[in-house]
């Protein structure tokens, strides 16, 4: 090691931010309710979304309990079940994940990560989180409506989501449709901050090639969203009209409870292609930032700086890209033209390619990592390993010949609560006892915080890994009940109750988790600012929790990447990223 | 889905385009020191408001074009019967071209701090605006009258949905288009409107090239264009 002398890093004057740009709030209203500041905003974000989440993990106790002990339940009936599936479903996806890491991590992190004082539109941020409540309480409203929310399934096929066969054909449909269409203006006011703020806020010295990967995930995500969700959109435009004005875009000529139905020559198959365009992209808008959070886990947890970067990156913006011209695989069965399918499996085949290229860097990054079994990295782990888990299965669906006679069966929900459903939640709790200390200025319990990895983590692969051989038998997904059926063994059943045991047992478990949240917000050991000794820049405010407007008088200068972790010849083992080249430097390479 | 495919093509190529301005192959742990070392990475110097806009058009855009890409697929189906499209809509579209020239004048004012072209041209743009709107109505009236109702027939169905869209999204310019001509009203320094008078004069042009776009889809000349280029093509 050769210490070479390194000039021109003192004179460097921070961007400054004049006064008046910054929005200063001037009473308890516009400070904790009708907030500008990002962090507040995504405090909010957080806690309606988890609120929303909690009604959708009561669903699923509901709908375990039928699964496991048919008949037993009077208060559950047939049609019951299908609007907790919807709901269910809809929630998780949407109002919960998308909310939590676009809107909830994304505020939060976004503008303290890239060293902004805070989003570039905070008025327009603040309506979006106002208008995704609403949105929420559209929802939630359908549980109250008269015939109750819509039984259509999360997918909303027509023809018969609208029908009158289904339930929730009144109201619930309908308030379902107004509610996307809120949520998605919502999201893309709160979209066009997060995108612009990487874009035009980033701090003196951040080039894109030093933004930590969660910065990365989150705005490739954002802009997949935006460019997405409005399929959605057109999507549930439409299929409101059909059912309100009674238009016929989707909906075929067809016999309604005996008597021939006002519509016709519509097409069920275009709202497959336009939920699709949409479904499959908001998969990896779940994922990416889950992949950003990961990486920058590991790295900080296991003192490396993160295997590949350049690889990272790439691998996001490519899976991005490609995650475009996949949807159809989710039509292998609609009954569109077979030699699509063939092209849509070989996209399908090679989306998997950077995807695997992020999984072999972070094993890689572990490598030989000076590993702290942390509760993020237990989490961290946790997804590495479900993700791969439902990734695997996920080539299988892939393929046409494999997915025809999957296709709706248990394997289908057993491969999507593995990549989507468990692998993206590791990463929100294990983002939670991460980020906590920052937000809160205090420590989450540790012994608490393991026994929740632990319950959590296993109970996840006990519910869900029988599905796959449940689904392999044949059982169908979205039934009440299986009643007497020769392929399907009582073992099935048997199996079927200790899933359900297991997922209520989990699902309690979740209180400790809020308790820890509660208790440790009040009594949790005082983290100071930088607990984890981490690098990026969000941990090296002047206050902590972060003060209004992020930064002291200047803003941060970034000198370096986000990954400088035990860097031979430093004085600590990390190097935060705002922290000048000292006057004498390494030689370049060991850090790499 | 051909078109929205397209269009994300397009979106692709800028985005690739400026990515690669962006030294993304730059080896970032090697580059320690600070930022005007290494050449590139830096933001644009644009203001954010027109960053912003450029990001909301293209999701205008891709909502638009996902609209389009429904259309031709729907239109395809047997029951489709062209409407004709009434002559009205001509003089709308003139209307719309005028309310683009009006702002774009009013931008060309704001550069040179004239107050008075700036206010005219505001004013005139947002009436012209609320004309083509009041105008698009009308239309609606004119084909109701005639017997082409929204649910009689898909491409009629159509008709209604796409220019009610776009006159939502044009409503929408005008709310905007307002707040910026009351701050000019109450007097508010040039230098500082100059960047919400441009940006609404982009909208506008931008407004008004969907609209050309739906209505060369409503007419059916589009449809004729992709047939000669398909020709052409095989
Ligand atoms: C607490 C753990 C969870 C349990 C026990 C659970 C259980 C279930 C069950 C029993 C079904 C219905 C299967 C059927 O009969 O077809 C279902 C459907 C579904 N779940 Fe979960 N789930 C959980 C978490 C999640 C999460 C985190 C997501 C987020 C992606 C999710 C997304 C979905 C979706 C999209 C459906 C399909 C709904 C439909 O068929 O329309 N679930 N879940
Ligand atoms: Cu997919």
């Amino acid at each position: 090691m050769v210490d070479i002398p390194y000039e021109g890093t003192r004179g460097i004057p921070p961007a400054e931010v004049p006064d008046v740009e910054l929005y200063h709030p001037r009473s308890w209203w516009t400070r904790y309710v009708f907030s500008q500041d990002a962090k507040v905003i995504a405090i909010q974000y957080s806690l309606t979304a988890s609120a929303i989440g909690l009604v959708a993990l009561v669903l699923s106790w509901l709908m375990r309990l039928q699964l496991g002990f048919p008949g037993t339940f009077s208060f559950i009936d047939a049609n019951q079940y299908l609007q907790f599936i919807t709901m269910h479903g809809m929630i998780m996806v949407i109002y919960l994940l998308t909310a939590l890491f676009l809107g909830g991590f994304g505020n939060y992190l976004i503008p303290l990560m890239v060293g902004a004082r805070d989003m570039v539109f905070p008025y327009v941020n603040m309506l979006s989180y106002w208008v995704y409540l609403l949105a929420v309480l559209v929802l939630a409203s359908t549980f109250f409506v008269p015939g109750g929310p819509t039984g259509a399934g999360w997918t909303l096929y027509p023809p018969q989501a609208i029908l009158s066969g289904t339930p929730g054909q009144d109201w619930g449909i309908i308030l379902m449709m107004s509610s996307l269409i809120l949520f998605i203006i919502g999201f893309t006011m709160g979209g066009l901050n997060y995108v612009v703020t990487v874009l035009q806020a980033r701090t003196r010295g951040m080039t894109l090639m030093r933004l930590p990967l969660t910065v990365w995930g989150i705005f490739t995500a954002t802009v997949m969203a935006l460019l997405a969700f409005p399929a959605l959109f057109v999507a549930s435009v439409m299929l409101l009209l059909d059912r309100l004005l009674g238009t016929s875009f989707f909906m075929p000529a067809l016999v309604e409870m005996g008597t021939l139905s006002k519509y016709g020559g519509g097409s069920p198959l275009l709202f497959q292609h336009l939920f699709w365009f949409f479904g499959h992209p908001e998969v990896y808008i779940v994922a990416l930032p889950a992949f950003g959070i990961v990486s920058d886990l590991i790295s900080t947890h296991a003192r490396k700086n993160i295997f590949g970067y350049r690889m990272m990156v790439w691998a996001i913006v490519a899976i991005g890209a490609l995650s475009f011209i996949v949807w159809a695989h989710h039509m292998y069965v609609s009954g569109m033209f077979p030699q699509f399918g063939y092209f849509f499996a070989t996209t399908t085949l090679i989306i998997a390619i950077p995807t695997a290229i992020k999984v072999y860097n972070w094993v890689l990054t572990l490598w030989r990592g000076d590993i702290h079994l942390r509760v993020p990295m237990l989490f961290a782990l946790g997804f590495i390993i479900t993700f791969v888990n439902g990734g695997l299965t996920g080539l299988f669906l892939g393929n046409v010949v494999v997915d025809v006679p999957l296709s709706d069966t248990m394997f289908v929900v057993a491969h999507f609560h593995m990549v989507m459903g468990v692998a993206p939640i590791m990463v929100v709790l294990g983002a939670i006892y991460h980020w906590y200390p920052k937000v809160t200025g205090r420590m989450l319990n540790d012994a608490l915080g393991k026994f929740h990895f632990w319950v959590t983590f296993l109970g996840a692969y006990l519910i869900f890994f029988p599905m796959h051989y449940l689904g392999l038998l044949g059982v169908p997904r979205r039934y009440f009940e299986l009643g007497d059926t020769t392929f399907i063994p009582s073992s099935a059943h048997s199996l079927n109750a200790f899933i359900s045991v297991v997922a209520l047992t989990v699902g309690f478990s979740q209180l400790v988790f809020l308790f820890n949240l509660a208790w440790s917000l009040f009594k949790g050991e005082a983290s100071g600012g930088n607990p984890w000794r981490a690098t990026t820049l969000e941990w090296q405010t002047p206050e902590t929790p972060p003060g209004h407007g992020n930064w002291g008088k200047e803003l941060p200068v970034v000198y370096r990447w986000a990954y400088d972790y035990s860097v031979p010849g430093a004085a600590e083992d990390f190097i935060p990223q705002n922290q000048p080249p000292r006057a004498t430097q390494h030689v370049q390479g060991a850090a790499s | 889905m051909s078109a929205i495919i397209l269009f994300l093509a397009v979106l692709a190529v800028i985005a690739g385009w400026w990515l690669s301005q962006q030294r993304l192959t730059a080896k970032p742990w090697l580059e320690e020191g600070p930022a005007g070392d290494f050449p590139g990475g830096d933001a644009v110097s644009w203001p954010a408001a027109k960053v912003g806009l450029g990001v909301f058009l293209a999701v205008a855009s891709a909502l638009f074009v996902l609209f389009i890409s429904a259309y031709s697929m729907r239109m395809n189906l047997m029951d489709w019967r062209a409407l004709p499209v009434p002559r009205l809509l001509w003089l709308n579209t003139g209307v719309l071209v005028l309310s683009s020239v009006a702002l774009h004048w009013s931008y060309l004012a704001a550069r040179r701090y004239d107050t008075e072209g700036v206010m005219i041209g505001l004013l005139a743009g947002g009436a012209s605006a609320v004309i083509f709107l009041a105008g698009q109505l009308l239309a609606w009236q004119q084909l109701d009258a005639a017997g082409y109702y929204v649910t009689s027939n898909p491409a009629n169905s159509f008709f209604y949905l796409l220019t009610a869209v776009h006159g939502l999204h044009l409503a929408g310019g005008l709310v905007a288009l307002g707040r910026t001509s009351t701050k000019m009203w109450r007097g508010a320094e040039i230098a500082d409107m100059r960047l919400s008078v441009e940006l609404c004069a982009i909208y506008w042009h931008f407004m008004l090239l969907v609209w050309l776009v739906l209505l060369g889809l409503l007419t059916g000349w589009t449809d004729d264009f992709v047939n000669i280029c398909r020709q052409l093509l095989s």
